[in-house]
């Protein structure tokens, strides 16, 4: 029932996405195309689970798995019943509370299930088109689960159309850089120099047109 | 019934020439693709290959309802809007604005589909025009104002209003053509189509023969011998098919595809022109070989208003 619901949920967003957004993506063929993998994004807004989770096959969506906040998708009754079911997120605590428990562990497990995860390492989605630094928990990951390729994807255009605190969405078209996997070079602060180096090549790729 | 067949009758023949000349024109391309295995022929596919799809979609509207083939228009308007706003520098402060412009398509084109002239030819450049400021004003946020609400207002000009010329065609009352020789259907095709063919015989003539620039800091590769190869070829073919499905007389004709071939150019390198003023090359890269929506309608946004106008004039 839920299965049927989510597959009606992201055949409606990828109608959406395409109408009133509109996708131009490069190099897409880089992209996993099964699991396990860590796709990890710029976030700017919440289209950009959305607009990420369209980029796979609406066949494999149950094992696309963005992670996210607890403390911000597990608010209401109804909104963890959406987030965890329709979306499909793993929820992390953020807090640090339970410091018993790895609160990376979901991830973990979700991996070795052979699933994809959907990171956004900035932590929040911040000013829309700026790129926040890199947290490091996506190489603690990654250093957990060294044979896992790490995809980075950078996209723009998505904050424009519907930024934080905003909840009108205007149409633009946006553009999606996929970037090489990167594989475990063997330290935390190597991986966390690859992919900010990743980041940097990708979203210097095209000349944004200024938004202030 | 069969009044209606027969009215149509021309239309049809004319829509079976421009698949003629499609299929004519893919394997032209097929055979020197073959015939030079050396050289990449990769964007010519690729362009012959949207055509195809550009044509199917504009066929089907066509034949299904005059509606549908208005709605297609408002697509049209929609994605050129879309693209021109992803393309330019605009203010976070104005994204309601840019919602409000977006609004100014789904009612533009009902004034289209009602027919009410009136409304159709004020409502953007009158109405619009003063709204929009007005709606900047609000968010209170006077640096770089005048620049956001000038570059506004010039798309939705560009990408709304000069476009939906080319769907008033189809509801546009002819009392001046004669007897059952000509309908809006039939407008509609011969702008359209001349303005498309006049692109690529311009493209064409100067290909083989261009050797003088006419605006080469704007656009390098047109020169006066593509732009006069296409004008003639144009006006031509212009002549040639007005008699089937315009209530046009042979020196009106030759004026239409004077106009188009000229409007074309004109259309052509504006949009150029901004291109080079952002530092991009293509608009966009929704149809593939072609590049954005706006490479393709460059030449209508001028060809439209200007063939819809020397239409009304002299045959309503």
């Amino acid at each position: 029932m839920t299965r049927c619901l989510q597959y009606l949920f992201f055949l409606a967003v990828r109608l959406a996405v395409t109408l009133l957004l509109g996708l131009n993506i490069r190099r897409r063929e880089l992209l996993p195309k099964d699991g396990p993998a860590i796709i990890v994004a710029n976030h700017n807004s919440h289209l950009d689970t959305l607009v990420l989770m369209c980029l796979m096959p609406l066949s494999k969506i149950a094992r696309v798995r963005p992670v996210a906040a607890a403390d911000y998708f597990m608010r209401t009754r109804w909104l963890a019943w959406f987030s965890t079911r329709i979306l499909g997120i793993i929820p992390i605590d953020r807090s640090g509370a339970a410091r018993s428990r790895d609160p990376l562990a979901p991830c973990h497990e979700a991996l070795e299930r052979g699933e994809i995860l959907i990171l956004f390492p900035e932590g929040t989605r911040g000013q829309p088109e700026e790129m926040a630094t890199l947290k490091k928990g996506v190489a603690f990951l990654a250093a957990k689960a060294p044979e896992v390729p790490v995809v980075p994807v950078f996209t723009h255009g998505l904050g424009k159309a519907l930024p934080k605190g905003s909840f009108l969405l205007v149409p633009f078209f946006c553009d999606i850089f996929v970037g090489a996997p990167i594989h475990w070079p063997g330290s935390r602060p190597d991986f966390m120099t690859q992919l900010n180096a990743a980041f940097e090549t990708l979203s210097r790729e095209k000349t944004f047109a200024p938004w202030e | 019934m069969s009044e209606m067949m027969t009215a149509l009758q021309p239309l049809h023949l004319a829509l079976l020439g421009i698949w003629g000349l499609l299929i004519a024109a893919s394997l032209l391309v097929w055979a020197l693709a073959r015939s030079r295995p050396d050289k990449d022929y990769s964007e010519l596919v690729q362009r012959t290959q949207s055509w195809w799809g550009m044509i199917a979609i504009f066929t089907a509207a066509f034949l299904l309802s005059r509606t549908l083939s208005i709605i297609v228009f408002a697509l049209v308007s929609f994605l050129a809007l879309k693209e021109y706003f992803s393309m330019i520098p605009t203010r976070r402060a104005d994204r309601r604005v840019l919602f409000w412009a977006y609004m100014a398509i789904p009612l533009q084109y009902y004034w289209v589909a009602d027919g009410w002239y009136g409304m159709f030819t004020v409502f953007i450049p009158v109405y619009m025009f003063l709204f929009l400021p007005f709606a900047m004003l609000l968010s209170q946020q006077t640096d770089g104002f005048l620049k956001a609400v000038g570059t506004l207002n010039w798309g939705l000009m560009l990408c709304v209003f000069a476009i939906s010329h080319a769907a008033f065609l189809l509801v546009l009352p002819l009392p001046g053509a004669a007897e059952g020789s000509a309908s809006g259907a039939g407008l509609l095709l011969f702008l359209v189509f001349l303005t498309q063919f006049n692109d690529v015989a311009q493209y064409t003539w100067g290909k083989l023969f261009g050797r003088h620039k006419i605006v080469p800091v704007v656009s390098p590769k047109k020169t006066w011998e593509g732009f006069l190869g296409g004008l003639a070829t144009t006006t031509l073919l212009a002549v040639l098919v007005a008699p089937l499905v315009t209530p046009f007389s042979l020196l009106h004709a030759a004026i239409a595809g004077a106009l188009i071939a000229a409007a074309g150019f004109i259309g052509d390198v504006t949009v150029s022109a901004v291109k080079r003023d952002l530092g991009v090359k293509d608009t966009g890269a929704l149809i593939p070989g072609h590049g954005g929506i706006m490479d393709r309608i460059d030449s209508l946004t001028f060809t439209a208003p200007l063939f819809f106008h020397f239409t009304r004039y002299f045959y309503t």
